[in-house]
């Protein structure tokens, strides 16, 4: 083949976990929440009352005169892009082979009603100079292409909750098309306001086990009752294998492939068949050139709503064949991190690699009673060895509009 | 109320520190906001709005542009 091979050489993340990969990723070996009771003097006028609040906040690392002229998704993915660049090795690489993809599902909402706020109370004069590059959904990849002189290009699609996982996608095509060596890729998310959760609540999405936050987001259990809302940002350095061995870096793993598609069956719904999910695994399987049979985890998108978990089984079944799904080991890292939306598929893709990368799959927890209707196999409470040798990981993500995204990675 | 030239000078440090984040020590008469304290076109504005907060004065779009200064926007204030 002379497709040109993409690598992961660097990660960050900013998480309800950790404010960083290690302490997010250590989290979820232990199986630790990260959900909280929201604190905020309108949490009563809410159904939902708990969320994934960053567990550091960027006015810890960001100082003040900046905060002020980023929106909060452009605050945690510089965060993230900044320690995914260390990790890096902060590359020596031309600007203009640089490109940044980095994606939000909602954008820069806080900065739209915190201003609409101050608009209503004070007038137009007071609203603040940098509302349009703060609001704008290309928000975040131009901070970070500002942030790194990414002059390549920056870019960032938007498709709901799978936002930061089709950015990774993107990026791989960008790296393999010859636009870029190197891309700083993943995504964003800062939506918890009233407003966010109003409007989520009203679709019924999100669980309301108030009483009890720790375990309320529970993907594969029979009382699964919703998502919970979090923020953060999870952001991979990716780069062609030959410019990351030129320069001696580490590599985490393979970024093999991708895949989309729509199911064009509702506008939120998933397709009950799983028809457009287990067709962007098909094809992530084959852009990457992989068997079914070597694929043996998947971080899968599960949120813990009535609507999903269960279909996504279906798929993974349906798209590996039986005799690969049986031995397939499928976790739902949402189960401990909630719900990041646009920033979900990135951490998840994250915990993907290091899954590969330290041969263990974080769990999921809070499983109760196991849905019955689940056909594959979860790890369950404690994480899992991978098996030894050469293996591939897959990330799952979809958003509401009916966008499927099939990442695959494997060992170097 | 007329303002001393100290009272404004310390005013828009505060100011200049609190929006760019340049030190108030760094803001003296002579430094041109855009060359030496490498504040840009819409950091400038939301100076300009604070400054009339704090000092009842407004400046009109028209003449910001001209206020090149520390001291142009102390002379503005004082006259």
């Amino acid at each position: 083949m002379s497709t040109t091979e993409v690598v992961v050489t660097g990660l960050g993340a900013t998480t309800p976990l950790g404010g960083d990969v290690p302490t997010t990723w250590s989290a979820m070996l232990d199986g630790r929440s990260g959900i909280t009771t929201i604190t905020e003097d309108w949490v009563d006028t809410v159904p939902a009352r708990i969320a994934g609040i960053a567990a550091e906040d960027p006015s810890a690392s960001l100082p003040r005169h900046r905060l002020r002229r980023l929106d909060r998704t452009q605050q945690f993915s510089l965060i993230a892009a900044q320690e995914a660049w260390n990790d890096a090795g902060a590359p020596d690489v031309d600007p203009i082979r640089l490109g940044a993809v980095v994606s939000s599902g909602i954008g820069g909402i806080l900065t739209i009603l915190e201003q609409y706020d101050t608009f209503r109370e004070k007038g137009w004069k007071r609203v603040s100079p940098f509302t349009v590059p703060m609001l704008m959904p290309n928000a975040p990849a131009a901070a970070v292409a500002l942030e790194f002189s990414a002059r390549a290009g920056a870019h960032a699609p938007v498709s709901a909750c799978a936002s930061s996982a089709e950015a990774i996608a993107d990026a791989i095509d960008m790296i393999r098309s010859g636009r870029a060596d190197i891309v700083i890729a993943g995504g964003t998310e800062a939506a918890i306001h009233p407003l966010n959760i109003a409007s989520f609540a009203a679709m019924r999405a999100l669980s309301t086990r108030n009483d009890d936050p720790q375990r309320a987001s529970r993907p594969f259990d029979t009382g699964r009752d919703g998502f919970v809302m979090s923020e953060g940002a999870g952001i991979v350095v990716l780069e062609s294998a030959e410019h990351a061995a030129q320069r001696g870096a580490r590599v985490y793993a393979v970024a093999a492939g991708a895949g989309y598609s729509c199911d064009a069956t509702d506008i939120v719904l998933p397709d009950p068949e799983g028809g457009g999910q287990s067709r962007a695994i098909v094809d992530a399987l084959a852009d990457a050139g992989l068997r079914p049979e070597e694929v043996t985890h998947v971080n899968a998108h599960a949120t813990s709503t009535p609507a999903g978990d269960v279909g996504e089984t279906l798929a993974i079944r349906k798209a590996l064949g039986d005799s690969a799904a049986d031995r397939v080991s499928v976790t739902s890292t949402k189960s401990m991190t909630g719900h990041l939306l646009g920033g979900a598929g990135a951490v998840e893709s994250i915990a993907s690699i290091l899954a590969l990368h330290n041969r263990q799959i974080p769990p999921t927890i809070n499983i109760e009673e196991l849905d019955p209707g689940v056909v594959v196999d979860i790890v369950r409470d404690k994480p899992r060895d991978l098996p030894a040798g050469p293996t591939a990981a897959l990330n799952q993500s979809f958003g509401f509009g009916g966008h499927n995204i099939a990442l695959a990675f494997r060992t170097p | 109320m007329a303002h001393s030239e100290q009272e404004i000078l310390a005013g828009l440090g505060e100011i200049v520190d609190e929006i760019a984040g340049v030190p108030a020590d760094q803001v003296t008469p002579e430094k041109s906001f855009v060359d030496d304290l490498d504040i840009d076109s819409l950091s400038m504005v939301e100076i300009a709005v604070a400054a009339q907060d704090k000092f009842g004065v407004e400046i009109p779009d028209d003449q910001l542009k001209d206020l090149k200064t520390v001291q142009d926007v102390i002379t503005f204030i004082q006259k």
